[in-house]
């Protein structure tokens, strides 16, 4: 497990990471969200041992990273932004030099490097020189290289950054199948991503926590989260906006898009009655008033919305730098 | 607990490096063939009449002065253009065992560099008697230099992202080093300071250190001379590299 308290990292003046402090347990899989410079890969670089904190602590499996880094580093996998290797080498060679200096040897050695190709699909490119193979392989290579010594925590900057949707979803699943046993950070900038394969996601903002949650925990935090939207022939808008307007536990309606073949509405709820149910509220009303709706649904929130609503930094950077 | 494995597997991955890429045949080339001209030509090699191979020893402090350095250069200055050290240094090993590794594989490099000299070695004891005891030292000696300019690379390297600089800067610290105990140096300060002064002085320059080594001596202090500059250069190096900024 992971467990950070209290981290802060300040470069000159700078402050990359406030006042950070969340755990992550065996078993789950944290997606760690936040804009450009927010203090994401900070925040790893430190986990990992590769930079020391300015205060705060933080501990892998029960070892400080400060106080015992060889004991942290031998139970991560880490895979840095930008997925760095070395250039010169194949992706064999590089492999077997990852699992000598994890201290693999024999058939261990041969089994581990065997696992991590198969789980990165990199069979076709062993004996190829890492500098001349495309950005998807180079960075499956250094995944392999994280999950090598199949360790107890990964620690994924960025995973799928660069790779085609199919390589992303490879790596999604990927990532699913060895949480079970794992404990499992990443970072990234899809949202989709999120949803898709983390138990819990924390968005950084200006170097602190800004929301810390199941997906669907934060997805319900966004202005559209159990909104009605009803769709309507054109010509039947305004009237149905009207009855929707006056139902209890409607607070207001708005038109979401409109065109020649109809009109969309979304209707916000004001009460406990919201989503799926709300729907049935409103589809029972404008049945009874003859208004009925071509198509109805209900707003589960959307991440990026609740993402563009908490995150601010690039606001406060442009301010900070005119004032 | 041991560090050995990592250090092996560092120093291993260095040397596949060197001869992965041209660098190495360039440098071997390079070397033998400045060494061989200098030697037997600009070293009065025959003219001096003697078996000894001094003239060769003489242009060692300058010959190493520019190839060590691009042999060092891209030790960690590499890494850190190519963001590798941070797979590096979140494996499990410690930043000493890191810098070993890597000084260690570039070491035996110049060892295998001085090895190849072994023809000068063949030649002069094909035209006379020479006292091998003396080469043999002067052959450590110039190992023992090699390392000295090799850690001050290091270090130089760690100091920033581009090969050039680490370079120049290895340059000019090698370069003052040798100047220190120059004979045209030490010459121009005795005229203004004491004998015993310009001794001292000269005694942190390599060259006095070197000529010891050269002329068959090996003195106890020098080794604890060259001991002494590589071990301070790696523990500069570490200290960069423990305080690294992403």
């Amino acid at each position: 497990m992971i467990k950070v308290e209290n981290l802060r990292k300040t470069f000159g003046t700078k402050v990359a990471v406030n006042d950070i402090s969340f755990e992550v347990h065996p078993g789950e899989v944290l997606g760690f969200l936040g804009p450009n410079g927010a203090g994401k890969s900070t925040t790893m670089r430190i986990v990992t041992g590769f930079i020391a904190p300015s205060a705060g602590r933080a501990s892998v499996c029960g070892f400080d990273v400060v106080e015992q880094p060889l004991e942290a580093k031998r139970r991560i996998g880490y895979l840095p932004e930008a997925a760095p290797s070395y250039g010169e080498m194949t992706v064999e060679g590089f492999l077997g030099w990852a699992a000598d200096m994890r201290g693999l040897s024999g058939q261990a050695r041969g089994r581990a490097i065997g696992d991590a190709v198969d789980a990165c699909s990199l069979q076709g490119v062993l004996q190829q020189q890492i500098d001349t193979l495309s950005k998807g392989f180079r960075h499956r290579t250094c995944l392999a290289q994280a999950i090598l010594h199949d360790p107890e925590v990964l620690i994924l900057d960025e995973p799928t950054d660069g790779l085609d949707p199919n390589q992303k979803h490879e790596v999604r699943q990927l990532i699913r199948r060895m949480s079970e046993k794992k404990t499992i950070i990443f970072s990234t900038h899809i949202l989709e991503e999120v949803e898709e394969a983390c138990t819990r996601a924390i968005i950084i903002d200006g170097g602190n926590i800004v929301a810390n949650g199941t997906p669907a925990e934060l997805k319900s935090r966004a202005v559209n989260a159990g909104a009605v939207l009803a769709r309507f022939a054109a010509s039947e808008g305004d009237a149905a906006r009207a009855r929707i307007a006056s139902l209890a536990g409607v607070a207001r309606v708005e038109v979401a898009n409109a065109d020649a073949s109809g009109i969309v509405l979304r209707a916000f709820p004001s009460g406990d009655a919201r989503g799926d149910v709300l729907a049935a509220r409103v589809v029972a009303e404008l049945a009874a008033s003859g208004h009925a709706p071509l198509a109805i649904s209900s707003e589960a929130g959307r991440l990026d919305d609740v993402f563009r609503a908490i995150t601010h930094s690039d606001i406060h950077h442009s301010r900070g730098a005119r004032a | 607990m041991s560090g050995l494995p990592a250090i092996r597997a560092i120093a291993r991955r260095e040397i596949g490096q060197y001869f992965g890429s041209p660098v190495a045949y360039v440098f071997l080339v390079i070397f033998l063939l400045l060494a061989g001209i200098l030697t037997f030509t600009f070293g009065a090699f025959f003219e001096r009449g003697e078996a000894s191979l001094a003239s060769f020893f003489t242009w060692i402090p300058w010959l190493f002065l520019f190839l060590v350095p691009a042999v060092g250069m891209r030790m960690w200055a590499e890494e850190r253009r190519a963001g590798t050290w941070e797979l590096l240094l979140t494996l499990p090993v410690t930043a000493w065992q890191a810098i070993l590794g890597k000084f260690l594989a570039s070491w035996l490099f110049l060892a295998l560099a001085l090895a190849l000299t072994f023809p000068f070695w063949m030649t002069v004891n094909w035209l006379g008697q020479p006292d091998n005891g003396v080469v043999v030292a002067g052959y450590v000696g110039c190992w023992l230099l090699g390392g000295t300019y090799l850690a001050i690379t290091c270090m130089t390297s760690s100091f920033t992202r581009n090969q050039v600089v680490a370079f120049i800067l290895a340059v000019v610290v090698c370069l003052l080093l040798i100047l220190v105990g120059f004979t045209p140096i030490t010459d121009l300060l005795s005229r203004y300071l004491a004998p015993d002064w310009v001794d001292s002085f000269a005694s942190f320059g390599v060259m006095t250190h070197f000529d010891g080594f050269a002329k068959g001596v090996l003195a106890i202090r020098s080794l604890v001379y060259f001991g002494s500059v590589i071990a301070l250069a790696l523990v500069i190096t570490a200290a960069v590299i423990r305080n690294r900024r992403s």
